[in-house]
């Protein structure tokens, strides 16, 4: 029987001054689909954000989200991926969670749709999801994914793993 | 997630011509769940949701609660005596440089004692994103699937249908 959900990559912050980046370069084309999963907190923002890169550019994307923060339910759009997570001024040892599937992504010959689950906790204090659907306008293949916190570094003990999903 | 067989394929089309619908049949109860994927989504016509139909049935015993995001406000709508379930799309429509994909997960579809609930993820990326769950008010098991939309569906639109295994 065929493995039809594969880890790829998995990326762990190990430094305690953090790390600019998680990074999955040289993503191979043989899969259908990919799934990243991410548990990540800043080391000095305090935005409660990421961003996500698409080969290593942040244009061509655009997205329309729902946000719920536990009193109300609001739409927004951003211009680039962007995903929940927790922020510095959060409770220690808090992380964020995501799931972000990118469908059809190694087509070399159509846009790319991709849909983001994510949510920053703060131990019961207060806490925050965003649902997103994503477009990457442009026709290449995807072979890196790169997350960044949206000011300052990673935090120590985030992560991301990369897994891809095959049809047959 | 474990890889490997908990996490099966059971089929799964890329359309070579324009079509109305693609049908999942004989779809076997040896699985726990199902995960029904829709990508790179196009219709040749503006403005359709993407429905899906459980077992041929197509009378009034599906119903939907939806959460949706345009952008610009967010909104809920329920439906409780339609005949079909919903995939996603609260509206707009695709395009060739607009892709939508959808992620629908189908919860215990093999017994015959209960109702079926579905929740599903809809992204079309600059124009709405929505969530919703579906109830199936049918004690059968589920051993067919019908996705279609409105209009017809272009070429280049993929199905595929997983099944996943608790055991």
């Amino acid at each position: 029987m065929p493995n039809t959900y594969t880890k790829i990559a998995s990326v762990s912050v190990s430094s305690a001054l953090g790390a600019a980046s998680m990074d999955f370069t040289s993503i191979p084309a043989t899969y259908t689909d990919l799934l990243v999963k991410v548990s990540g907190r800043e080391l000095t923002g305090v935005s409660l954000l990421f961003t996500m890169q698409i080969n290593g550019v942040a244009t061509n994307q655009a997205t329309r989200e729902l946000r719920g923060s536990g009193a109300a339910a609001t739409s927004g759009t951003n211009t680039i991926a962007t995903i929940d997570q927790n922020g510095s001024g959060t409770t220690a040892s808090v992380f964020g969670s995501a799931d972000i599937y990118i469908s059809n992504y190694a087509s070399t010959t159509t846009y790319k749709s991709y849909s983001i689950d994510s949510a920053s906790e703060n131990n019961g204090a207060s806490a925050y999801m965003r649902l997103s659907a994503g477009l990457w306008s442009s026709n290449s293949a995807i072979n890196q994914l790169t997350f960044y916190a949206s000011s300052g570094n990673i935090a120590q003990y985030s992560t991301a793993t990369l897994y891809g999903i095959v049809k047959s | 997630m474990a890889a490997g067989s908990t996490y099966t394929t059971i089929a799964t089309n890329t359309l070579a011509s324009n079509t109305v619908s693609y049908t999942f049949s004989s779809i076997p109860s040896t699985y726990t769940d199902l995960v029904l994927v829709v990508s790179n989504l196009t219709t040749t016509v503006a403005g359709q949701s993407i429905y899906m139909e459980f077992n041929g049935d197509n009378s009034a015993v599906y119903s939907e609660t939806w959460i949706n995001g345009d952008g610009t406000s967010a909104t809920s709508v329920r439906r409780t005596a339609d005949t079909k379930g919903f995939l996603g799309g609260y509206g707009a429509g695709t395009s060739t440089t607009n892709p939508a994909m959808a992620i629908g997960h189908i919860m215990n579809y093999a017994n015959t004692t209960t109702n079926k609930t579905a929740l599903a993820r809809y992204s079309l990326g600059n124009v709405e994103t929505n969530t919703l769950v579906n109830l199936w008010r049918s004690n059968a098991a589920i051993n067919a699937i019908r996705v279609y939309t409105g209009g017809t569906m272009a070429i280049g639109s993929t199905f595929t249908l997983y099944g996943i295994a608790a055991a």
